[in-house]
């Protein structure tokens, strides 16, 4: 297990070489002065060359990349122009959000769309199943952050039940905080939900003719016993091997759904640094971001390693 | 003379391939044409591009032309979606915002299909580059979901090509891989390796053998490609990192119409199910592709 993990871990560098160096380009690729970009047409030489000095973009390029990964190996990103703090620190800072929508997202898309799947397989054939399916293919269809504008404009504007947006932190007011996050977590949820209970349908439908299942049903064990106990277990494991992928999806989701909501997470501190220019905030919000994901899929590769012996000692 | 008759045995064996061929075109059209979903979704997309392609004559007033007689009406027979803030015609603006949107995803289909044919025939034919390839893809899918080309298309400047741009860097590496994957499956068939014994060169085993034979998950990959472009652009258009407003992107409509949520849900509302029904067309059209072409192969899609 310790060889896996070491593996596991090595075969990530590179990924987060890469990673890095896109960061990195993100500022090269500006087209025209990016200093004029971050300063204002109306920018005088002198407020322009003092940019261009802070960013070390008087230097040539490949200065530059030393320069930059000399920083990134000490965990320094750089200065955040508006905020005018380190770049780290203003990420870091809003990195909980994010990931508890993230994670309530996940969640909810996995309970909502094993339950869907389970229906669909169960009564397969039948206009349940038809209905399940259309509800799945229809959330893998609409774009969420339409669908999180229809949600406000029904449960928030509308009926009054839940906040337009805004955030409560969860240690000041718990059911605030479960108020403020339900409706976003519903809008990204909606199309991994669809894409779970579709998985979910043909893995049921797949271990139920099965001849354990047959054997189980022979011996007169109860249906439900037969479908939670036997199938469903069994039917999970693929579901596992998606939940790596689907934190990528909806880590990318939530920039746009906390832009909706007005919920202060990496996305929307990325979006407000798209507005003003604040190139090294989306610099480091791009990287801690993709170093989140990375690290989540190193985890639940070693969940299946763990889970599976198979996956362990293979490739 | 010998030689003759092998000749005409050659032609006779060729004849009979191509009919083969065309044998099989027509059963795997008559079994797409036998395919429920794919029949709905190819209505569906097909008329969404109809109206998109004539949206000239379809769309009853200017997009871009304010009237201020009449400012956020609701749907009415003059005005089938109401109008915005300006009195424009939202129906006139989301038939001329589904052309932008198709136009855009159109593009980069054309570009992931031509990029990942390119990265995923080099990395899965020429052994020494793949694995230096694929950890370039890898790092470029680490990157979560939308968010690179976000900041791509955010650092190039809102326009419509570096929105085609951004959108292909970051759907190129999972349609290079699906292609490797089934270059380094055909590959390793009797039929290469015969193409191989018999001389023919690596252009003419690449194209004809490799390639030919990696179609059909590629097409399958690139209908979805083109749902989830739709849905990206529509993103970018939203946070202002699209083609820049008066054009009228799908997104752009719903990121004015976010400010009426109140007094005029219907800005935000159509434009947001003429998205919703283009994709979901397509993901209809994958689904049939993919059960008629593999039934086994699931996976590749889930991940968007």
């Amino acid at each position: 297990m310790i060889y896996f993990l070491l593996r596991r871990l090595a075969s990530a560098l590179p990924v987060l070489f890469v990673v890095s160096l896109v960061s990195f380009v993100i500022i090269a690729i500006v087209p025209g002065d990016v200093t004029a970009e971050i300063a204002g047409s109306d920018s005088t030489e002198i407020q322009r060359a003092e940019i261009r000095e802070r960013l070390g973009l008087d230097r040539p390029l490949h200065e530059q990349a030393l320069r930059w990964y000399g920083r990134l190996l000490q965990g320094d990103l750089g200065q955040s122009f508006l905020l005018n703090r380190p770049v780290t620190e203003a990420v870091l800072e809003r990195l909980p959000v994010t990931l508890s929508l993230a994670g309530l997202a996940l969640v909810l898309a996995i309970v909502l769309g094993v339950l869907l799947g389970i229906l669909a397989a169960t009564k397969h054939g039948t206009w349940l199943d038809q209905g399940s399916m259309s509800l799945a293919l229809f959330g893998l269809s609409i774009p969420d952050f339409w669908f999180a504008l229809v949600l406000i404009s029904v449960f928030a504007v509308g009926l009054g039940w839940f906040p337009s947006g805004g955030y409560v932190p969860a240690s000041e007011n718990f059911w605030g905080w479960a108020k403020s996050m339900t409706l976003p977590a519903l809008a990204l949820a909606i199309t991994q939900m669809g894409v779970i209970a579709r998985m979910t349908r043909s893995a049921m439908l797949e271990v139920m003719s099965q001849d354990y299942i047959r054997t189980a049903k022979a011996k007169g064990m109860v249906r439900r016993t037969v479908i939670f106990k036997h199938a469903l277990r069994n039917a999970l494991i693929p579901i596992i091997t998606v939940i790596g992928v689907m934190t990528g999806v909806l880590l990318g989701g939530a920039v746009v759904i906390e832009s909706v909501f007005s919920l202060p997470g990496v996305g929307r501190l990325i979006i407000g640094a798209i507005q003003r220019r604040d190139y090294p905030i989306i610099q480091g919000g791009l990287l801690i971001t993709a170093a989140v994901f990375v690290f989540v899929n190193i985890m639940v590769d070693l969940a299946y390693g763990w889970l599976d012996p198979r996956v362990r000692h293979g490739r | 003379m010998v030689a003759d008759t092998e000749i005409a045995d050659v032609r006779a064996i060729k004849r009979e391939l191509a009919k083969a061929r065309r044998r099989g075109w027509a059963r795997f059209m008559r079994r797409l044409a036998a395919h429920g979903s794919f029949k709905i979704g190819f209505a569906l997309f097909l008329m969404i591009v109809m109206l998109a392609l004539c949206a000239n004559f379809v769309a009853p007033y200017d997009p871009n032309k304010s009237d201020y007689r009449s400012i956020l009406m609701p749907p009415s027979l003059d005005h089938w979606f109401g109008t915005d803030g300006f009195g424009r015609d939202i129906f006139s603006r989301v038939i001329h915002g589904t052309r932008v949107s198709l136009g855009i995803g159109l593009a980069v289909v054309v570009a992931t299909g031509v990029l990942g044919i390119f990265f995923g025939l080099l990395a899965g034919y020429v052994r020494w580059l793949d694995n230096l390839l694929m950890r370039i893809m890898d790092g470029l899918m680490a990157f979560p979901g939308v968010l690179l080309a976000i900041a791509l298309a955010a650092a190039l400047g809102p326009s419509a090509l570096n929105a085609v741009i951004a959108l292909t860097i970051t759907f190129t590496p999972r349609t290079a891989r699906v292609v490797r994957s089934s270059v380094l499956v055909v590959r390793e068939l009797p039929y290469v390796e015969a193409a191989l014994a018999v001389g023919a060169g690596h252009g003419r085993i690449i194209f004809r053998y490799i390639l030919a034979n990696s179609l059909s998950p590629l097409i399958v990959q690139l209908t979805f490609v083109f749902a989830v472009s739709i849905l990206a652009e529509a993103i970018l258009s939203f946070l202002g990192v699209g083609p820049p407003p008066p054009a009228p992107s799908l997104g752009n409509i719903i990121a004015e119409g976010r400010n009426y949520l109140q007094d005029a849900g219907w800005i935000a509302l159509f434009p947001g199910l003429a998205i919703a029904a283009a994709v979901l067309g397509l993901n209809l059209m994958g689904d049939g592709l993919r059960d008629v072409t593999d039934p086994r192969m699931r996976s590749e899609r889930e991940a968007g």
